[in-house]
């Protein structure tokens, strides 16, 4: 009893999780690099360009507080994902190029 | 240095001067090397661990300054890095008291983050137009990582000063027990003053009202006040050393001096 309060007030006191996403130097888009824990976004950007640029990996750093990230359920693995497969026409495989198109 | 042949003299007069230029190098990269191990012995005790790692990315940061200004001056001194960093006795360093300090709690962490960056990066920014080249390339890398501190500083600064009733009184503590030191960063003397008419140094009283107004401004934004404790003493510069800088040396040093050459 007091140890799993001792677990809830400790869990309260943690900084909150942020997540980091990171465009790479060559990179048009951001990256999901990690995720951390700080008391508010200014430091979660800090610690974000320390713990995740150090060997100068990017050019701009997005954090995002990991509460507000909404992800699919594993559960919902195959409804959202298998008919993609059974869809030959969706993949450029489907496809065969015409004579008259050399260089595509 | 009118003459056609340099006397001599002259000759005595460079090689003082370059005497002069590796005394403050010695200066500045001793400040980084003590600073350095304080901010190292971070790790592990920071309230998080991200905020170890910012500490200790920190105290990297200022062991690279240590590293390129202590072997700039063993240039001139005929001596390595190494050997200025571990055989030398508490007496023979030239860092000022405040980087030898206790590491203290977090609050005393971030007091001393903020002021010592503050102070670094006027000093860093004045030494861009050093006519030493070394010197003046050591400050264009340091100039960039001192702001960071300086930024980084300054968030905790706010947080802690403009945070719970607690946290406001333990950064009030800290600012008190830190501000004693601060006056020493701005000591000149006659070995700067001649470098400083050479153009290599800059003059220490000069960064006093950028840095503290830097340091004001970042207070006031906190709800803090400008400490007013009279100043100690000093001496860091000529070998009057701080009282704990020979225990953080012992630490520094034991691993050079029992096993002398050692590599991994």
């Amino acid at each position: 009893m007091s140890e799993s309060a001792g677990t809830a007030n400790r869990l309260e006191r943690e900084w909150p999780l942020w997540e980091v996403f990171v465009r790479p130097n060559r990179g048009l888009s951001h990256v999901h690099a990690g995720s951390l824990h700080a008391p508010d976004t200014e430091i979660a950007l800090q610690n974000a360009r320390d713990l995740y640029t150090r060997r100068g990996e990017g050019v701009s750093i997005w954090v995002v507080a990991s509460t507000d990230i909404h992800a699919s359920s594993p559960d919902e693995k195959d409804s959202l994902f298998t008919p993609a497969n059974d869809k030959v026409y969706r993949h450029p495989t489907f496809y065969t190029a015409s004579d008259g198109v050399p260089h595509l | 240095m009118t003459g056609t042949a340099a006397s001599p003299t002259d000759t005595a007069s460079v090689a003082a001067d370059r005497g002069a230029v590796a005394e403050y190098a010695l200066r500045l990269g001793d400040d980084a090397l003590i600073a350095a191990q304080r901010w190292g012995e971070w790790i592990s005790r920071a309230p998080e661990l991200e905020e170890d790692v910012a500490l200790g990315n920190i105290g990297l940061d200022e062991l690279g300054q240590a590293r390129s200004l202590l072997s700039f001056a063993g240039s001139i001194l005929g001596r390595t890095e190494d050997e200025l960093a571990y055989f030398r006795s508490d007496l023979e360093f030239r860092c000022c008291h405040l980087v030898a300090l206790p590491r203290g709690d977090f609050a005393d962490a971030v007091a001393r983050l903020t002021v010592f960056a503050a102070y670094q990066l006027e000093l860093y920014s004045a030494l861009l137009s050093s006519t030493e080249p070394t010197i003046a390339a050591i400050a264009a890398k340091a100039v960039k990582e001192v702001r960071y501190h300086l930024e980084h500083g300054t968030s905790w600064t706010v947080r802690l000063g403009d945070g719970t009733p607690e946290s406001k009184i333990r950064m009030t503590a800290a600012l008190d027990r830190l501000w004693p030191y601060v006056a020493e960063l701005f000591d000149t003397d006659d070995l700067e003053q001649q470098l400083v008419a050479d153009g290599v140094a800059v003059d220490s009283s000069t960064l006093r009202d950028p840095a503290v107004g830097r340091i004001t401004a970042i207070l006031a934004e906190a709800g803090l006040e400008l400490p007013s404790a009279p100043r100690v003493r000093g001496g860091g510069r000529v070998g009057r050393p701080s009282e704990h800088l020979g225990y953080l040396l012992a630490e520094l040093q034991v691993l050079a001096r029992q096993h002398p050459g050692a590599t991994w």
